[in-house]
């Protein structure tokens, strides 16, 4: 067994050695270590203050039957045992999944063909103006984007006025309160709002793809769709699960759109995990449920995003 | 290189799990929470002097509701050395917050609250019986502080816990000119009278009822005024307050589950109720876009500006003519912090409200309702021809039928926003049945009253 830094424990000889080169090398990296630890530590003290205690808190209250304030009783993996067993709380988890289609995969796929019909003009002031209204939602306050489209969608809004004036009044309705239709119309939003964060990305994953493999691909015969398909997708492979990644997130951990757009609404139509983790913390004060609520839902994320991030690695190495 | 490679994450995982263990070890030894057990005595002596030292005043009150601060800033004024410190959130922002907040150090001395039988359980509410005796609110109609009594788990009966900055009385507004429009020429004495209204505004082309349904249902309202005709209110009562054995699965609530899926099924509610807010609704009222709308006399004010002359306010009629009104009636309660720094002045402050005629005087024209207090002082009236003078007439008519019950919704902490809401937003789409309905109000108050 060798190892790369030259500091593996080789047996008792070395103990009685005098300082060899190798342990004077380990001497000098603990030190530098040391001088980097401090460096690190700062951060380190807000990371475990901010997001490691909390971290374990969660874990913690899971297991308990607690209001938030007085005495906790020890219940076990009980909050587990209802949050798998819950018809309401399968049926929230249901919902994040089903926003996975809105948030995630209809803006990576509208974002690789947007960015494919404006590769071409990223450069210059057109291109400008053309990638700042791309990103504009993005930078737009989840919330004002909850407000405006609630306008946007409901009864008298615009959406249905350019129905009605092209006589499809029939099919007006309050989007956002209807039961068929209010968690596709929350999609909708998050899709608006993360397709401008999508295909930026894609757009500036294409212009490092070398124009040496598109002259060649059209060399080889290969017209827009097949060079599509040969050269930009797989090209853009991290690019994907960079966009995979954070919009998965966006849908399973979603709160502010759905929080302002229709509070969960009507029924459960449109209740989330996260919308559910704070009504039990702080509405009905089953911090324990919540916590535990909150511990799937990360485990949940991790499952759907690891095998992405290892998916878009894999090739390279 | 592979080595170094597999080296880091192994090392990193490491790191954490320590950084973890760490952290496991500090703070999960003992169960989270405090032992609060009950350390108020409620015969301990008290002060009913203000006394002349500089007092500041904690007080956290809800915003759109200007009376709390209208009160303070007269208290002040009328005793300089009391100064107030206002802080001002949404209601239910406030249902979310207290119990922290009156846990912390910096509790408020006076604070408007939610349901209280949790909070008086963890022990973070004062007990005002001492001043109940030492001020003799026994002279106040005892039905007027019941509902903010609070003993053994229950509500209604009990000590004292908190004090009405007004205490509201809500009904049916109605848009006068929509009124005559399909030939009301007076408030409807019977339900009956109420539904032939509806049918008559439905085939007129005038929307019968605004009513929110979003974030919290606003259909409750009328759900519940019906709920009230159709049986014995202190049915209705018994439930809100936890009495043992009290149930909402009653022919009574199932009666006025079934007019309110019939009203939808007849499109009496907006098609948008379910997406339509509490502002959205007020708005659209004011707009003429209504008949009806089930609300309280905190919105009377607003409305006389907003609709002068066009508004009218009659309480939910009965199930046959000539019977005793019931209606929805809740004090806007205000308690006193278990960790209050100057709970004297606050309770003083509470008895100045109920009794001083500045104080009462805005209590009527800021805050809307009737300021309560002592039967023998005389109830400030509001300009005549207003909406406010009728509400403020419907709450001495409800006081003086006896016929005040408090919100279900105000039943448990979570019933409203974990059952009522959600269910009734289904039911008036056609998603759940009116049986359906009663019964899963019932089995989220037993889930939520075992734990």
């Amino acid at each position: 067994m060798t190892s790369a830094l030259g500091s593996a424990p080789t047996g008792h000889d070395d103990r009685r050695a005098r300082p060899t080169p190798a342990r004077a090398h380990r001497f000098r990296w603990a030190r530098a270590a040391g001088t980097g630890w401090l460096y690190v530590l700062p951060a380190l003290v807000m990371y475990a203050v901010f997001v490691l205690r909390p971290l374990v808190l969660t874990l913690q209250y899971s297991l308990y039957d607690w209001n938030g304030i007085g005495v906790a009783r020890w219940v076990g993996l009980d909050n587990y045992l209802t949050v798998f067993t819950d018809s309401d709380l399968l049926k929230i988890i249901g919902n994040a999944i089903v926003l996975i289609v809105f948030f995630s995969f209809i803006p990576v796929a509208l974002g690789l063909l947007v960015a494919s019909m404006v590769r071409r003009i990223t450069t210059g002031a057109f291109g400008t103006v053309v990638r700042t209204i791309l990103f504009l939602p993005q930078v737009i306050p989840l919330v004002a984007a909850g407000i405006a489209w609630s306008w946007l969608l409901s009864s008298n809004g615009l959406v249905n006025q350019a129905l009605r004036a092209v006589g499809l009044g029939g099919v007006a309705r309050a989007w956002l309160g209807d039961f068929d239709t209010a968690l596709p119309a929350v999609g909708v939003i998050g899709a608006w709002v993360l397709l401008g964060l999508c295909t930026i990305l894609l757009v500036t994953g294409m212009s490092k793809i070398d124009p040496a493999l598109y002259e060649a691909a059209r060399l080889d015969g290969a017209g827009p769709f097949r060079e599509f398909l040969a050269v930009t997708l797989p090209s853009l492979r991290q690019e994907i699960g960079v966009c995979l990644t954070v919009t998965i997130i966006a849908a399973l951990a979603s709160f502010d759109i759905v929080y302002i757009s229709t509070s969960g609404g009507p029924g459960l139509q449109t209740t989330v995990p996260g919308l559910e983790i704070y009504r039990l913390a702080f509405s009905q004060r089953q911090v324990g449920l919540a916590s535990a609520l909150a511990v799937v839902l990360m485990l949940l994320v991790l499952a759907c995003v690891l095998p992405i991030q290892r998916l878009s690695r894999g090739e390279k190495q | 290189m592979a080595e170094l490679l597999t080296k880091f994450p192994r090392r990193r995982a490491v790191l954490l799990a320590s950084l973890l263990a760490v952290g496991m070890t500090a703070t999960a030894c003992s169960a989270p929470g405090e032992d609060r057990s009950s350390t108020q005595k409620s015969d301990a002596a008290v002060k009913t002097e203000l006394g002349a030292d500089p007092i500041t005043l904690e007080m956290y009150a809800e915003t759109g509701f200007p009376l709390a601060k209208a009160l303070a800033d007269e208290f002040s004024k009328q005793h300089s050395n009391v100064k107030f410190n206002v802080r001002e959130d949404q209601f239910t922002v406030i249902v979310e917050n207290a119990p922290r907040v009156m846990a912390s150090d910096n509790s408020p001395d006076i604070i408007r609250l939610p349901t209280m039988v949790d909070l008086v359980k963890d022990d973070l509410l004062k007990n005002l019986d001492p001043y109940f005796t030492a001020y003799g609110w026994d002279k106040f109609p005892a039905s007027q502080l019941m509902q903010l009594r609070v003993g053994e788990n229950t509500r209604g009966t009990g000590s004292l816990y908190g004090m009405g900055l007004g205490y509201s009385v809500t009904g049916v507004f109605y848009n006068k000119k929509l009124a005559t429009q399909i030939g009301m020429t007076q408030p409807p004495a019977t339900v009956a009278e109420f539904e032939e209204l509806l049918a008559k505004a439905k085939t007129g082309g005038v929307q019968p009822i605004m009513q929110f349904n979003k974030n919290t249902a606003g259909i409750n309202f009328p759900h519940q005024a019906l709920q009230n005709q159709f049986g014995d209110p202190t049915l209705v009562a018994d439930w809100i307050f936890q009495k043992p054995g009290a149930t909402f699965d009653t022919p009574a609530a199932l009666k006025a589950t079934q007019t309110i899926q019939k009203w939808a099924q007849a499109g009496y509610f907006t098609k948008d109720a379910n997406a339509l807010d509490y502002a959205g609704m007020v708005g659209e009222f004011q707009k003429g876009n209504g008949l009806f709308m089930f609300n309280g006399d905190w919105e009377s004010a607003n409305l006389d500006k907003s609709m002068p002359g066009n508004v009218g306010f009659f309480l939910f009629p009965t199930e046959s003519a000539g019977g005793k009104h019931v209606a929805m009636s809740a004090p806007n309660t205000f308690g006193v912090s278990a960790k209050a720094k100057n709970p004297d002045a606050a309770a003083y402050f509470l008895n100045w409200v109920h009794t001083n005629a500045k104080a009462r005087e805005i209590s009527v024209t800021v805050g809307g309702s009737s300021p309560g207090g002592p039967s023998d002082l005389p109830v400030p009236s509001a300009a005549p021809n207003t909406v406010l003078a009728e509400t403020l007439k419907a709450s001495q008519q409800l006081g003086a039928e006896n016929g005040a019950v408090d919100f279900t919704a105000n039943a448990t902490g979570g019933i409203f926003a974990a059952a009522i809401t959600p269910e009734m937003q289904k039911l008036i789409a056609g998603q759940q049945t009116p049986e359906g309905y009663v019964k899963a109000v019932q089995a989220e108050y037993q889930k939520e009253l075992s734990r």
